[in-house]
């Protein structure tokens, strides 16, 4: 299944911006529908690796005493963790849509939007959403009956202001994860087999990101020093903020940080889009 | 009828073609062997980390611990030189009907479809693993006879079969469900399980299943027990080629069945 092959351009031609973007929605939700065995195995899969990560740290905290911290997380609240990291991941992680773009490019099937009045980049992002409902959708009965195992871990927000930060994170690590996927991706126009690149950027992201641990157990350096990588705003942040673990100062520097990197991301995807279609051959006409 | 001198030849043949093939994009295979280097790189920063906290999980220390992640990774990067690549293939050669054409071939299918490809660039990470085995056996001041490794390579062959057994065992669901990569790739959540110490799990449902069904927590568990001399007793062993033999048989069992549903493609 290509999505790219389907025209992505509505009847009328008076349809303004929104009708035209909101059709690429709708159609992208329709082609993701065909995913959707896959998504609910990977998502189900998903939950043997964090259940032994789960293990793993009860393991480490069964030999110190009653209500000890690591890195000033107890046992629940390191649980916690792990919970709201699968959750943000499932609602934000990119699925399929590296590949596709890698295979747009392969392909030769950007040459149509560089005819049609749409924008790659808007066009990729709304696939990306749509792609982002019907996972979250799936992914949502694995990951909610794991979440009721583990209720009396799952805490709700440190302070009521948590509602409205930690969504807004959440939605700015989405746009970071899409534009740092799409730019990878965009190296198709000068490699011939991509898939390295993704899974390298992959590993610093699985790290940094905060997917493996919370950062603030490493040494403070490091862990102060990796805050200005793009990669705690993906994960780490967002659910920082969520718990309450970050505030005052450093909750206002890391939006101000995480915004930052949303608009050098949006920059740096649309300078590598430039040169990129200076070395595209447009293979298959 | 089976003759060894014939596969092997064949074997050889295959061997050369792949390398020929991986000739062709020399720094697509640097890269590759980067990638791996990389994410086992991650693997023991994740355990130096945690060890940063603590001296012990579950009654494994540091050393034994990259011990046991080393062993992992020799296995695992064994498995993808020889056969990763290959089953996760099976459902395109389903799904374009390739299949048809492998069936023909006056030899056996599984041995085909399993073998293809030779991926020889994962055998360097293999031998990182090895490296990374020999310096904690160091650390841990354990010099293994040459009994103990000759069980190391028994018991890492078995881990090996095991490995190949369920994924070939979960490739074939593939001809009943056309898009089989999610399950192919739901068995890499699988095997990540396996570099962490089945102590560390509680007796339960989950530790019974990985040990008993998918026995994820045998793998590479006992050849870093047996080479760090903790193996409790010789049953813990004996498991492992136990369970080995059984995949192995529900595998081809479950082959056989499948290839009975098989509904060419293409024809």
């Amino acid at each position: 299944m290509t999505p790219v092959s389907t025209d992505p351009i509505p009847a009328t031609p008076s349809a303004g911006l929104w009708s035209k973007y909101a059709h690429v929605l709708s159609m992208g939700i329709q082609n993701t529908l065909v995913y959707r065995t896959n998504f609910l195995f990977r998502a189900a899969f998903g939950l043997v690796p964090l259940a032994a990560t789960l293990f793993l740290w009860e393991a480490i905290y069964a030999d110190k005493p009653a209500g000890a911290a690591i890195g000033a997380y107890t046992l629940a609240q390191m649980v916690s963790y792990y919970l709201l990291v699968t959750v943000v991941d499932a609602i934000t992680a990119v699925a399929e849509d590296d590949w596709q773009i890698a295979a747009d490019i392969k392909d030769g099937a950007v040459s149509q939007f560089l005819l049609k009045p749409l924008d790659f980049l808007a066009y990729r992002l709304c696939l990306y959403l749509s792609g982002r409902v019907i996972y979250t959708s799936v992914a949502l009965i694995p990951v909610a009956f794991f979440l009721f195992f583990q209720r009396e871990n799952l805490v709700g927000p440190a302070e009521s202001w948590g509602w409205i930060l930690a969504p807004l994170s959440v939605l700015m690590a989405g746009l970071l994860q899409f534009l740092i996927a799409y730019t990878v991706a965009l190296l198709s126009f000068w490699v011939l087999d991509v898939s390295t690149f993704i899974f390298i950027q992959f590993a610093f992201e699985f790290l940094a990101s905060g997917h493996l641990f919370p950062l603030d157990i490493l040494p403070d350096g490091l862990h102060r020093l990796l805050l200005w990588s793009p990669y705690p705003y993906l994960l780490y942040f967002p659910v920082g903020v969520y718990l309450g673990r970050i505030q005052g100062a450093d909750l206002w520097q890391g939006f101000a940080l995480q915004l930052a990197w949303v608009v050098a991301a949006f920059l740096i995807a649309r300078f590598v889009w430039s040169r990129g279609l200076r070395k595209y051959t447009a293979v298959g006409g | 009828m089976f003759s060894f001198s014939r596969y092997s030849g064949i074997y050889a043949a295959l061997i050369r073609y792949s390398l020929i093939h991986e000739m062709q994009f020399k720094v697509n295979f640097l890269l590759w062997i980067i990638v791996e280097a990389l994410w086992f790189g991650l693997q023991l920063a994740f355990m130096t980390v945690l060890y940063g906290h603590t001296d012990q999980i579950a009654g494994w220390s540091r050393w034994e611990v990259v011990l046991l992640v080393g062993c992992n990774q020799f296995i695992q990067q064994l498995f993808h030189t020889l056969f990763v690549t290959n089953l996760s293939n099976l459902s395109e050669l389903i799904r374009k009907g390739t299949l048809d054409l492998l069936l023909l071939q006056p030899v056996n299918t599984r041995f085909l479809i399993s073998v293809k490809k030779f991926e020889i660039g994962n055998i360097v990470n293999a031998l990182m693993g090895l490296v990374v085995v020999a310096y904690a056996l160091a650390q841990l001041g354990r010099v293994p006879t040459p009994a103990q490794w000759l069980g190391f390579v028994v018991v890492c062959l078995a881990g090996l079969s095991v490995h190949y057994s369920l994924m070939f065992l979960l490739a074939c669901i593939s001809f009943w469900t056309v898009r089989a990569q999610g399950i192919v790739w739901g068995y890499y959540n699988l095997f990540n399980i396996a570099r962490l110490p089945a102590e560390a799990f509680p007796r339960g449902a989950y530790r019974a299943v990985f040990t008993w069904v998918l026995p994820m927590l045998l793998v590479s568990n006992v050849p870093a027990k047996l080479l760090a001399q903790r193996l409790a007793s010789p049953w813990e062993w004996l498991a492992l080629l136990g369970m080995a033999a059984a995949c192995f048989v529900a595998s081809e069992l479950f082959w056989r069945f499948s290839l009975r549903h098989y509904t060419s493609a293409s024809a």
